[in-house]
């Protein structure tokens, strides 16, 4: 048992202690502050921002409403759940596949939209960011059905007889309520967007400023210059854990030691 | 600007609607049917074995769960076709269910914040707080209560409201038994002051004594008896009514 856990726990920590420990200590100012890293940076932490919010807009009534659904007739109850699960457990570049397939030039929405409105998802930092809440929703939605399926119903049943509309009862009881699941769904949506890959390779591509993000110029540079793909990988190790440290004590009691 | 302050309970002269209700609502496999009036200033205690259906009978009067027909009137008022938030009706919950995120304030002003700013109802709860002992604990969350403080809570909660009619879903069993014979005499005591219809369900003869003039007996969802406790002690009409007379205070 203890062997396994130590064998464990050594996958999870000795690649990182390998980063920490290669890591071009001396040259690493110099490489952050390559045009190319910081222009990766930039667009990273922007378009992961952006997802986020997306993905906070339209996954808490999702929740909302997959938390409802726990009184639908089976097959609609399923259905609904399966649809959320499904970008969850898919490798992302079938998720990427699946948008290019929608939006692509000749995908089953793109053409209308690049001939209606002239346009083109693909291969634009639109489609990082549609790329990044693809995969970064599921997160958020079960987070928060989890905080709303803990929350105690009968709160929301004492506002209303109270004098609350549906709408107050929402605002003033049940968001306050699930608001740590929020935060916590909210990280890890973030964190997820900020290391998305494959999706947004094939669906928006590799271009240097509008598409390449921090993990693909990081994957990209280990063939031509690896200490840069170091210093964006340890770079986008401090952000993950920067994240993880920020908000730890405040809104994410499962992290607290 | 002078804020909203309640209106004075005691002594309040215009005469309080009464509440109508004869409503069959269906939970589940458990059907309840019942009609009763409940008149101003005269509680009715609901008394009954558990699981008799009195909790679904009073959720369905405030709104909570849907009636399958009958009717609820409030004075000339009727309200079963009403959301809970339309129907005036002010209840206090078993385990009382205060907002755990808010102060003991906040949640005395939570019906007033949602007709107004938090400024003006933080200073409509002030009187309400006083009233019911609370001042000093304003600050507090509810984890941090007694039961005996939380009951006060909840029961200034829904009376700042200013309900034309209140219900009271087994008010003591969420304290300890030591502390029921002092809140009962003080909840007694704050319904009266009240003064509109009032409805305690229960399974204690001490609640229904302390707390409500008349009775009415549920058991598995049917009215089996109505009177005031004397009358039952006189004429018990099921072996049930007949336990539940003989039994000592506050066995449950």
């Amino acid at each position: 048992m203890a062997l396994l856990a130590g064998v464990g726990l050594a996958v999870l920590v000795l690649p990182l202690v390998a980063l920490v420990v290669r890591a071009p200590w001396g040259e690493l100012g110099a490489l952050l502050a390559r045009e190319s890293v910081l222009e990766a940076l930039v667009l990273s932490l922007g378009t992961a921002i952006v997802a986020t919010g997306a993905c906070l807009v339209l996954g808490v009534p999702l929740a909302v409403l997959l938390a409802r659904a726990a009184s639908w007739p089976a097959p609609g109850r399923r259905l609904l759940r399966a649809a959320v699960t499904v970008p969850l457990v898919l490798p992302p570049v079938v998720g990427g596949i699946a948008l290019l397939l929608l939006l692509g030039r000749r995908g089953v929405l793109g053409g209308a939209l690049a001939d209606l409105f002239g346009i083109t998802v693909p291969f634009t930092t639109g489609a990082v960011v549609l790329a990044q809440v693809f995969v970064a929703l599921p997160f958020l939605v079960f987070a928060v059905e989890g905080a709303l399926r803990s929350a105690d119903r009968r709160t929301e049943l004492a506002a209303a007889t109270l004098g609350a509309s549906r709408w107050q009862v929402f605002r003033h009881v049940t968001l306050p309520l699930v608001a740590p699941g929020v935060a916590a769904g909210a990280v890890l949506c973030f964190t997820r967007a900020l290391g998305e890959f494959g999706a947004t390779i094939t669906f928006a591509g590799s271009l240097p400023g509008v598409t390449r993000t921090l993990p693909i110029a990081s994957y990209l540079a280990m063939q031509t210059d690896p200490d840069e793909a170091i210093a964006l990988a340890l770079l986008l190790l401090a952000v993950s854990v920067g994240v993880l440290l920020l908000l730890r004590d405040r809104w994410l009691p499962g992290v607290r030691g | 600007m002078t804020a909203a302050t309640p209106a004075p309970r005691p002594g309040r002269s215009d005469a309080r609607p009464a509440l109508h209700a004869e409503v069959t609502v269906t939970r589940g496999s458990h059907r309840v049917e019942a009609a009763f009036d409940a008149l101003p200033g005269h509680p009715l205690a609901v008394i009954g074995p558990n699981g008799a259906g009195k909790s679904t009978l009073l959720a369905a009067i405030a709104g909570l769960v849907p009636i399958d027909a009958g009717r609820v009137r409030i004075g000339s008022r009727d309200v079963d076709r009403l959301p809970p938030e339309r129907r005036r009706i002010g209840v206090l919950f078993q385990d009382y269910v205060l907002f755990p995120h808010l102060t003991v304030r906040d949640n005395v002003a939570f019906a007033a914040r949602m007709r107004g700013s938090r400024h003006a109802a933080r200073s409509a709860a002030e009187p309400w707080l006083a009233r019911y002992g609370l001042a000093e604990l304003a600050e507090r969350l509810p984890g941090e209560l007694s039961g005996g403080q939380s009951q006060r809570v909840a029961l200034a909660r829904a009376l700042a409201a200013e309900p034309e009619v209140l219900l009271l879903d087994e008010p003591m069993s969420a304290l300890d038994v030591e502390l029921r014979h002092e809140m009962r005499a003080e909840l007694a005591a704050h319904v009266r002051e009240f003064g509109g219809a009032t409805v305690v369900v229960t399974h204690s003869r001490a609640d229904a004594a302390t707390l409500a003039d008349h009775v009415l007996v549920l058991e598995s969802g049917r009215v089996t008896q109505r009177g005031t406790l004397d009358e039952l002690a006189a004429a018990p009409a099921t072996p049930y009514v007949r336990r539940m007379l003989a039994r000592p205070d506050d066995a449950d």
